[in-house]
């Protein structure tokens, strides 16, 4: 992003719409609101508001899931990533998303759903106790509103520089819409317009994809500018183009970090700990209609997901490469006020160069779409929390469920108030993607040992899960404190007490807190259930795997099991390693 | 939940993908250059329109089969 001199910007922006793109932007805006209008009347109950019901099929659930995602981080992050990193930034879905969206539905589903747990929170309340719960509750409640202030913010300058809209106007109204669908439809209009937002990203990014790509000369075209990228910065030329080529080494590759890292801090650990604890994505799969159908959301989900590196990386690929024949028919990436380009510039820089009015009008809608769909993501999974797990259990016991579904709808105008407010605390770091796996480091990594305990470990004690993510997210914290990415001062990206050791690079660093957070977690809650006592087998059925009996799917063709399901998109994301290798 | 999500995508890419490829095919040549020469606007509006008509095509099935 631009600095913040950039808010002040007044007047004209980079891209000049003109009638036809704002018809096309304005068709979007009714739709959005009109589907939030048309659902107002089925919103009864507060479970028809926070988990729609349970009535959502398996492939509306599964897309909203994707698209809950799909904020400002993904897409322009994504993007910046490809720019600076290349194709391995692919590592992030086909080791990342996708093993972990798998698990997700194969392993952990079963619980989430057949627990009848109203939010992850209320799961660790079910399963380990109410301390567990409360601190889950409250650090998710705090993170969502940050990152939906992210996607603000991020959103606010992009509309800015792009358009040349004042930035807290554009806060405030796409504030607006996100607060009134979501006011009237709940989490079933958030859902429902992440499915637009979904197909709109994609119909929106998919031919700028294809005219830099065929402007380029193709895969192969692009790999062969990717090379002089990566060689002018003494790189081996297929740096940029692969995937696992040149992960051998941290210094051999721009993202700084080895396999090992990749594998477990990024693989195991930070996805993991994301796609399945993280109840902004959870809460779609938990508002389907059937079990079966909340196994298949993360899997159906998982199809598209692992094309979209070719949506939201290579447009920063393309922009890379393309700034390296300026004056010829290319266009060159910003300079930012500290001399480095400005990666999150990628797709908006795309969207001038390739689109004609009409299209530019598309593609801008598929860049609102995407701020839409990630800042309601976040709404409706605060609303939730807030309302059921910190409301409902410390605040106000025993209301009437009007009561809840009324407080549903204040938390949603509060917790965009708060996120409005949460914008402005954005404005550290260059790369969104950066500070937010740094987030999800301190507060998810550990999380994710607490659920594989809780699940797989009947033995695991509620003293021992708190004590575990205590101290998981506390070694999070002083890893990073002691821990610097190499050639920056001490202060917000870490080494604030001391300096034992520098990283190659920031990502290095967030992997292995991540690496860290998990561990010590995992060791001190085995630890404290060993000597703590263990709940009664009886009230663990239905919440830990060995106690559980296993759903049976029979009435499922072979083909739609989840394992078989998840099985063949594991087998096809290894086949993508294999051909981006 | 009340409302098939098909029925307002369906509508609202046909929108979209009319109000794309009318502009396509009225619009002056001249604005393509920067998409390579390839009127972009006619044929993804085209294809929007497809996906929209698919659409509202399988959310209209569904209505009749319940009914």
């Amino acid at each position: 992003m631009p600095g913040s001199q950039a808010a002040h910007r007044t007047g004209g922006g980079l891209l000049h719409p003109r009638e036809i793109d704002w018809v096309i932007m304005g068709v979007y805006f009714v739709f959005v609101l009109g589907v939030g209008y048309t659902l107002r009347r089925y919103m009864k109950t507060s479970t028809d508001y926070f988990l729609s019901g349970r009535s959502i099929p398996a492939w509306v659930a599964g897309l909203a899931f994707l698209s809950a995602n799909l904020g400002a981080q993904e897409v322009i992050g994504m993007a910046a990533s490809g720019a600076k990193y290349g194709m391995a930034t692919s590592h992030f879905y086909w080791v990342g998303a996708i093993p972990a969206m798998v698990f997700l539905a194969v392993f952990m589903m079963p619980f989430y759903y057949g627990s009848q747990a109203r939010s992850v929170p209320e799961y660790l309340k079910l399963r380990f106790d109410e301390k567990t719960r409360g601190l889950n509750a409250i650090s998710f409640a705090t993170m969502t509103v940050f990152s939906s202030g992210v996607s603000m913010y991020a959103m606010g300058l992009l509309l800015n520089l792009l358009l040349g809209w004042d930035f807290d106007t554009s806060v405030w109204l796409s504030a607006a819409v996100v607060l009134i669908y979501i006011l009237l439809g709940g989490l079933t209009s958030a859902i429902y317009n992440e499915v637009l937002q979904f197909f709109l990203i994609v119909f929106g990014f998919a031919p700028l994809v294809f005219l830099g790509l065929k402007d380029l000369g193709g895969w192969q075209g692009l790999s062969a500018r990717l090379a002089q990228v990566a060689t002018s910065q003494g790189f081996a030329p297929q740096a940029w183009s692969s995937t696992w080529s040149q992960m051998g080494d941290a210094t051999s590759n721009p993202m700084g970090v080895e396999w090992f890292g990749v594998a477990m801090g990024l693989g195991f650990v930070l996805s993991f700990g994301y796609w399945c604890t993280d109840f902004l994505v959870v809460q779609r799969a938990m508002a389907a209609h059937s079990m079966s159908a909340a196994r298949r959301t993360p899997l159906i989900a998982a199809v598209p997901k692992m094309l979209f590196p070719f949506l939201v990386i290579v447009p920063g690929m393309i922009a890379i490469a393309s700034s390296l024949r300026a004056g010829a028919s290319g266009f060159v990436l910003p300079h930012k006020a500290d001399g480095t380009l400005n990666y999150d510039l990628s797709i908006p820089m795309m969207l001038s160069h390739y689109f004609p009015h009409g299209m530019l009008g598309l593609g801008l809608t598929a860049l609102l779409a995407s701020f839409m769909s990630g800042m309601a993501g976040n709404v409706t999974a605060f609303n939730t929390v807030w309302t059921y797990d910190i409301y409902q259990a410390y605040i106000h016991r025993n209301a009437s469920d009007h009561h809840y579904l009324n407080m549903g709808r204040v938390a949603t105008v509060f917790g965009i108030a708060l996120s409005v407010a949460a914008a402005s605390v954005a404005n550290h770091f260059n790369n969104i993607m950066d500070m937010l796996q740094l987030l999800f480091a301190f507060v998810n990594a550990p999380l994710f040992a607490t659920f594989l305990l809780g699940m797989f470990w009947k033995r695991a004690t509620g003293h021992g899960a708190f004590s575990g993510l205590l101290a998981g997210t506390a070694a999070a914290a002083l890893h990073h404190a002691l821990t610097l990415p190499r050639g920056s001062v001490p202060g917000i990206k870490g080494g604030w007490l001391t300096l034992l050791h520098a990283y190659p690079s920031e990502m290095a660093q967030n992997f292995w807190t991540a690496i860290w957070a998990f561990s010590v977690c995992f060791g001190v809650t085995v630890a404290v259930s060993l000597i703590t006592r263990p709940r009664p087998e009886k009230e663990l059925v239905g919440l830990v795997y060995s106690l559980t009996p296993r759903v049976r799917e029979a009435d499922q063709a072979w083909y739609g099991r989840p394992a078989v399901l998840g099985a063949s998109v594991l087998a096809a994301t290894l086949i993508l390693n294999l051909l981006f290798w | 939940m009340g409302l098939d999500i098909r029925v307002p995508l369906g509508v609202m890419f046909t929108i979209l993908g009319f109000l794309l490829a009318g502009f396509g095919l009225f619009s002056d040549p001249a604005i393509y250059q920067r998409s390579l020469g390839i009127d972009v606007n006619l044929w993804w509006g085209l294809v929007l329109l497809l996906f929209g008509t698919l659409m509202l095509w399988l959310g209209w099935r569904a209505a009749h089969r319940t009914h």
